[in-house]
């Protein structure tokens, strides 16, 4: 790389020099610290888990606390997005059978999306779910129940005669086709499901990090220079509009974690195909 | 500038998810401009098929921090 950095040194001196250099944010910046040297598994992403789950356990035990015909602002709000991932997500993609298992999906998309969301939120300004323990537990969970209910359902050996042999296929082909279905059914869903949401959050969460820290070092550090002072201001200002455009990925990759999931589940439930 | 060419090579990686995508959400527009009321239905495909392109852009990324 010596040859890009004598490039840019000479197309901007002092850009590259030393001492002056910005240092660009990269996955060291998701290694927080500790709150306190005797409690060295308490740092952020811990306290925003925990957070997240206190604020969804209250927030859904307190919309259905009191419920009436009559329902409250809250008892309001419990229930739209309640019947929004019961109708849109559980029963048509399910099917009639997704009543059951929208509890865990209702469960599942607020705890995310509050995880998620705790990126834009001032102060805490972390998503939880870029560290890629908790995508994992969470993809492991579906991973289990669709395995486990296609298994139930089918019997163990149909199950997978099923899904890697499906009728109506010339026989060499199925040398091709077993793997790789088996492949991607067993392996690659709780990956990418995994892999989808952590990445999404660790990607959005560095560009918002580039954005202001890059913001920072063209206003502050690179001194009254006029070109600093307009990309500077018009780095913050991408950062305020990032930071909305983030908010709602992070509502999305909630939604499609919830629906994916939904979608296996429905995968493993449905008939003969 | 120093840095590593992982993150250029994930750049071009990036494009054919790019394109996929794309393609996804024409074809999703197209089918609600044709038949508004297919919305319901196609919307969940449309996110299904958005979410398994972009999963390729994930695994770049993914690759890009992890291959040094």
């Amino acid at each position: 790389m010596s040859t890009l950095h004598a490039a840019s040194s000479a197309l901007a001196p002092g850009f590259g020099a030393k001492g002056v250099g910005f240092e660009s944010p990269g996955p060291n910046d998701f290694d927080l610290p500790a709150f306190f040297h005797s409690l060295p598994w308490f740092t952020k992403p811990v306290l925003i888990v925990t957070l997240a789950t206190l604020v969804v356990a209250v927030f859904y035990w307190a919309a259905a606390r009191k419920a009436s015909v009559v329902p409250s602002r809250l008892q309001f709000a419990g229930e739209s997005l309640y019947g929004f991932i019961r109708n849109d997500v559980a029963l048509d993609a399910i099917g009639h059978e997704g009543l059951r298992f929208a509890p865990y999906l209702a469960t599942l998309f607020s705890f995310i999306a509050v995880n998620n969301i705790a990126g834009i939120i001032p102060i805490l300004q972390f998503p939880a779910t870029s560290h890629i323990a908790f995508p994992l537990v969470l993809a492991v969970i579906s991973w289990v129940v669709f395995l486990y209910l296609g298994i139930k359902r089918a019997g163990f050996v149909k199950y997978f005669k099923d899904m890697m042999f499906p009728p109506g296929i010339p026989l060499p082909v199925y040398f091709l086709l077993a793997p790789i279905e088996f492949f991607s059914t067993v392996i690659v869903r709780p990956v990418t499901l995994m892999l989808r949401l952590t990445f999404n959050m660790f990607a959005g969460h560095l560009v918002l990090l580039l954005f202001v820290l890059g913001g920072e070092y063209l206003l502050v550090d690179l001194g009254n220079r006029p070109v600093g002072i307009v990309a500077g201001a018009v780095s913050i200002f991408g950062s305020i509009v990032l930071t909305f455009f983030e908010g709602f990925v992070q509502l999305l990759q909630a939604y499609v974690f919830t629906l994916l999931t939904a979608l296996y589940i429905g995968g493993a439930l449905a008939d003969e195909h | 500038m120093t840095g590593s060419l992982n993150m250029v090579g994930y750049g071009l990686a990036a494009i054919g998810p790019g394109v996929g995508i794309g393609l996804i959400f024409a074809a999703y527009i197209s089918g609600v401009a044709r038949q508004p009321e297919s919305r319901g239905m196609l919307q969940s495909i449309a996110i299904l098929g958005f979410a398994l392109a972009e999963a390729l852009a994930i695994i770049g990324i993914g690759l890009a921090f992890a291959l040094k």
